[in-house]
């Protein structure tokens, strides 16, 4: 029965998730035909590109980062704390990551694990300054993250020019930090007929997904994290210090978020530029809700993801705008939302009945 | 009056929701033009009764008639086609709509919603005696008014059974006089009346007959000229009820927790809790008496830590807990059973076995190192689960679709783990059946038994009589008086609670 009943809870989620897929693209279809485009040879043509090994590689590292990035909101978000600074901890984190990583010459893997270390502390460090402002002034960490998001873009606008931490890229109008050494890098995983490698940090993601799971589901700080973002009121009842769980909760998502960028960083463009991905926090938000906050989840919502992102690129070749896959995003988002609510709730009016039967039997 | 046919005839009612049977075999006869009281205690089941005839729930069994037509009420407006019109104990009433449009609101195709509507309106009023002004705004009426206004809008729709659900509960003195004048007015009409109340005194006064439901069923039928306010009393509570009572004292005089002058300020610096003070002894149950909202709430909140306390001291043992944290504190042996246990309580989404961590997430069994100890809090689920009699299928349902009497049994279960020194027990009780209600005051009395020094406050002045081995008044934030609950009865416990009589009664 035990077994039963968990199969029941994921099965509610892939169930929803599903449903929220299908929708999606019936929603694109519409809007296709509508536009007069074909949608059958649309997703046909969107899939054959989808399945080339340098589009599997491009889907799995940028799905690296979505994944990193809805970690470290689905943390936020366990405890009903949102987290929409998770956008300017990963920039001002891979920046002066790549600053420091640019700066010291360090031996090999010393060199790798202190610009990891430096990414992880500016964006805890980035997060805190949200928390602290939460737990002593009553600043909703909304307001302030989203705030820090652009306080963030403009520090690194300052520090991103060439008397300060950065140079001018060789050959273009481009500036960035100076380069990592080749000590510091980290070298790729080759995929099988493609020239492109799989960021060997891609193996950070899965292991920071492995450790979120631990900690969450069998620790007692993630008890405490869960049961507050359960209710807050039987939290601080139970001996929750909801303060405190605040600022480390925040600063857990602002240190995971400062993991955003390293995987790129450290295994293909080894300095911060103006290129630099910019948007992978918001992403974030979506996939952690379109995952359920759940790391099994999130891991196949970022797929997917990415996976949209890279074969929508062969639409333009069909003059389709490639703006039709924001559309199949964003039906999937409101859609799941909607269709989790809905699943949950008949779930839950089943388990009722069920334990009212099974009680009803018992006393007859 | 009793040639007529009856008005409504309820005969074998029986409802089941998840966990409990809410009404069973209900059966229960209305004369028209008359006044019916239904009387029973809190969760005897007389609401649940009401929404069937209003056709808000679907009796499992049973069948309606109504003037001796069986009626198969699926919904409120099944119930108003065939005359049955509902007053709610919270009105449904847009504050910034005049009466008229109040009235009208949903019933526009009687009378329209102008000149026509406004005349008919006149008409009942005048007819029933409710002085009603129709353009009137209801944010200006007061609440004898404006159950006026739900009494019209239900006569409007055509009603000639009214059902009252606890109408006095909002009403002043004077209101409820008013009211049952409208009520016989409404009856010389040859309108029915069926008034729901717990309130013993005033069913005499205003009903021709009365129905006792007790735990869900009907158990007696009673004349108002030949029954008096104790005898539907015992009616109501029932003589195999449960008594609250402890045998022989087991009060030593090694203090457990000790209150110096505790005084606790709410955010606008009133005192909310005004220096308290008191002692709990290992093997005694001190209870706090009082209307709600005089201070209990806080007060406990400042023993728990979740409140910061302005001034005195609170101690546990000989040791002071000022800067202790709650999590301290409940280490230290302080189990909580809180008064609102939706709230306070439970993680209502989560299984059985993580509510038995919750409030113990750092101790044994729940808990190996820095690890939930999945194995061995799901063992002491199941221990709980056996010792209190928690009815569930399994440790593994979520705790919302427990009943709330076996939420309780859990909750206090959990607490009584773990071999507290002091319990704090607010309405341990309150909302739950019987059956849970009984084993409950047992595991009180067992524990007390063993040493536990346990702060009751409880809204049930029996409870609070009868399981008590002291007695404090709470009025306004302080301690206002001491009684014995040897002799104490609960009148004389309500005055002291409500100030009328300052002091002590020994």
């Amino acid at each position: 029965m035990i077994s039963n009943l968990l199969a029941k809870s994921y099965a509610r989620t892939v169930i929803a998730a599903l449903v929220a897929l299908v929708f999606a693209i019936v929603v694109t279809s519409i809007v296709l035909s509508v536009s007069g485009f074909n949608p059958p040879s649309t997703f046909q043509a969107m899939f054959d590109f989808g399945k080339e090994p340098d589009s599997v590689v491009n889907t799995v590292n940028r799905a690296a980062a979505y994944y990193l990035s809805a970690l470290a909101v689905a943390i936020g978000f366990r405890m009903n704390l949102f987290n929409i600074g998770v956008d300017g901890q990963y920039r001002l984190a891979a920046m002066l990551a790549a600053a420091a990583g640019g700066a010291w010459a360090l031996p090999a893997g010393l060199r790798q694990i202190v610009i990891i270390l430096v990414a992880v502390v500016v964006g805890g460090a980035w997060a805190g300054i949200a928390a602290i402002l939460k737990v002593t002034r009553g600043v909703s960490e909304v307001i302030s993250t989203i705030m820090l998001n652009f306080i963030g873009t403009g520090v690194i606008a300052f520090l991103l020019s060439p008397n300060r931490l950065a140079a001018k890229v060789a050959g273009s109008n481009n500036i960035g930090t100076k380069p990592i050494g080749s000590s510091g890098r980290v070298p790729g995983i080759s995929y099988p007929g493609s020239d492109l490698k799989i960021y060997g940090l891609v193996l950070l993601a899965v292991l920071a997904g492995a450790a979120f799971w631990f900690v969450i589901n069998r620790t007692r700080f993630g008890f405490d994290l869960r049961a507050t973002g359960l209710s807050q009121s039987a939290a601080v009842a139970s001996g929750v210090d909801a303060k405190r769980m605040v600022v480390i909760a925040m600063v857990l998502s602002g240190a995971v978020a400062g993991l955003v960028g390293m995987p790129q960083l450290l295994g293909g463009s080894y300095s911060y530029s103006l290129d630099f991905p910019t948007g992978i926090g918001f992403t974030g938000i979506g996939i952690a809700l379109l995952g359920r906050n759940n790391p099994v989840g999130i891991a196949f919502a970022s797929l997917l993801w990415a996976f949209l992102d890279q074969s929508s690129q062969i639409l333009e070749f069909n003059d389709i705008p490639k703006e039709i896959v924001a559309i199949t995003q964003a039906a999937v988002l409101l859609s799941v939302v909607v269709v989790y609510e809905i699943v949950n709730r008949v779930g839950r009016r089943m388990d009722q009945r069920r334990v009212a039967a099974e009680l009803g039997e018992a006393a007859a | 009056m009793s040639t007529t046919r009856p008005a409504v005839e309820l005969h074998g009612i029986t409802k089941r929701f998840p966990g409990v049977v809410a009404n069973h075999d209900i059966d229960i006869t209305v004369a028209a033009g008359t006044v019916h009281a239904i009387v029973g205690e809190n969760g005897a089941g007389k609401s649940t009764l009401m929404k069937i005839l209003y056709g808000m729930q679907r009796p499992d069994e049973g069948t309606i008639k109504v003037n001796g037509e069986v009626a198969d009420l699926h919904s409120p407006s099944d119930a108003i086609t065939r005359g049955i019109g509902m007053v709610h104990q919270h009105f449904m009433l847009a504050d910034n709509l005049t009466v008229l449009e109040n009235v009208v609101l949903g019933a526009e195709r009687l009378h329209g919603i102008g000149g026509g509507a406004r005349r008919r309106i006149r008409e009942i009023s005048d007819q029933y005696g409710l002085g009603v002004e129709p353009d009137r705004l209801v944010e200006e009426l007061g609440v004898g008014a404006r159950q006026r206004i739900e009494i019209l809008k239900v006569l409007y729709r055509g009603a000639r059974i009214l059902i009252l659900d606890e109408p006095t509960a909002v009403l002043v003195p004077q209101e409820v006089d008013e009211l049952f004048a409208n009520l016989q007015e409404l009856k010389r009409e040859g309108l029915t009346v069926i008034f729901i109340s717990h309130k013993l005194d005033e069913v005499l006064k205003v009903a021709d007959a009365i129905t006792v439901i007790r735990r869900g069923t009907t158990v007696a039928s009673a004349d108002p000229g030949e029954v008096s306010a104790r005898q539907l009393a015992e009616l109501m509570v029932g003589s195999e009820l449960p008594v609250p009572e402890l045998r022989e004292s087991t009060v030593t005089d090694v203090p457990v927790l000790t209150l110096e002058d505790v005084t606790v300020r709410d955010a606008t610096g009133r005192a909310v809790v005004d220096g308290v003070s008191l002692t709990i002894h290992e093997g005694e149950i001190l209870g706090i008496a009082g209307v709600e909202g005089n201070g209990q709430a806080e007060l406990v909140e400042a023993i728990m830590g979740m409140l910061p306390v302005e001034s005195g001291s609170v101690r546990l043992g000989g040791e002071d807990l000022a800067g202790r944290s709650t999590r301290h504190r409940r280490e230290m042996g302080v189990g909580f059973i809180p008064e609102d246990r939706h709230r306070h309580g439970l993680l209502l989404e989560s299984p059985l076995w993580e509510n038995r961590v919750l409030g113990h997430q750092t101790r044994s069994p729940n808990v190996k190192g820095i690890l939930i100890d999945r194995a061995g809090a799901r063992r002491d689920t199941e221990r709980i689960v056996e010792e209190y009699d928690v009815r569930t299928p399994g440790i593994d349902v979520s705790a919302s679709s427990l009943s709330g009497g076996n939420q309780q049994k859990l909750i206090v279960g959990r607490e009584m783990s773990g071999n507290p020194k002091l319990l704090i027990a607010a309405h341990p009780t309150r909302g739950v059946d019987v059956g849970a209600q009984s084993a409950i005051w047992d595991h009180l009395r067992r524990a007390r038994a063993e040493g536990l020094a346990v702060l009751l406050i409880s809204a049930d002045l029996d409870e609070l009589i009868g399981m008590s081995d002291t007695l404090r008044v709470i009025l306004r934030g302080r301690l206002v008086g001491e009684a014995d609950p040897a002799t104490i009865t609960p009148d004389e416990l309500g005055s002291l609670m409500t100030g009328a009589a300052e002091g002590s009664v020994a």
